[in-house]
């Protein structure tokens, strides 16, 4: 997974690009059903390796997008990038892998068949009701702004 | 050797590192627009590893797993709009470099 992410990035082609993307996604999708997340998992399935890259192939297809020509790279800026990127990673792995605390084995669940699509159901529905009230409008005025930005100019 | 939350966590940060450095090093809009779906999957991942590692009454946290649904939901919104933003974009510019989109540049 961390290899077709690392693929994302380093493929000249844009579509090499997508389709890698398309692969982490399912692998990371693979990932959240070993941490007993089915529901997540089945979601990220559908609406990011399903609907979500086939948008991103559609509009490629759309733009005709060639292979990138390689340019002039601007150094300061990639080793500026690299360097923040390196500071980052070293800075993470110590706090993550050094921490004792993190380091603790999974629990075992309560129960053999965990039924979660029902109980993160009820969670959204109680918890969380006017939050996914609100994540609907928002949807339609997504929809809306969509609409409009895609119309052709009006003279 | 059994699988711990801080091997989760440390998976996430490297996914997230690779998405930073895709939106740092990369010119192509695009591809851009693509390592941020990456930066939000890895910030969703450590978010469900954190939901099963702490247990509420022997369940996964779920409160964890709704906020991961809205973040799905938001980032699907924010896709549609960004694509057609740049679908606007290439057709007022007939390119998807950012370094010829020097408009607004001082």
């Amino acid at each position: 997974m961390i290899l077709f992410g690392l693929a994302v990035v380093c493929m000249r082609s844009p579509v090499s690009s997508a389709m890698c993307l398309v692969v982490s996604f399912l692998g990371l999708a693979a990932l959240f059903f070993t941490l007993d997340a089915f529901f997540i998992g089945i979601i990220q399935v559908l609406v990011y390796a399903g609907a979500v890259m086939v948008l991103f192939l559609f509009i490629i297809m759309l733009l005709d997008l060639k292979t990138a020509p390689p340019r002039k790279l601007n150094i300061l800026a990639w080793s500026g990038g690299g360097l923040v990127l390196i500071g980052f990673v070293a800075l993470l792995m110590k706090v993550v892998l050094g921490d004792p605390g993190l380091a603790i084995p999974k629990p075992a669940l309560a129960t053999d068949n965990l039924n979660d699509v029902k109980l993160i159901g009820l969670t959204l529905f109680t918890d969380f009701n006017l939050p996914f009230q609100i994540i609907g409008v928002l949807l339609l005025v997504a929809t809306v702004g969509v609409v409009v930005l895609s119309r052709r100019e009006l003279k | 050797m059994e699988v711990t939350l801080a091997h989760y966590l440390a998976v996430s940060g490297i996914l997230f590192a690779i998405g930073l450095a895709g939106v740092l090093l990369r010119r192509n809009i695009i591809v851009i627009f693509m390592c941020l779906e990456l930066m939000l999957n890895a910030a969703n991942l450590s978010l469900v590893a954190f939901s099963r590692y702490r247990l509420v009454e022997g369940l996964p946290n779920f409160n964890a797993q709704v906020l991961v649904f809205f973040i799905i939901t938001v980032a699907a919104a924010e896709v549609a709009v960004g694509l057609a933003i740049i679908v606007a974009l290439f057709r007022a510019r007939q390119t998807t470099h950012v370094e010829d989109l020097n408009q607004l540049k001082f």
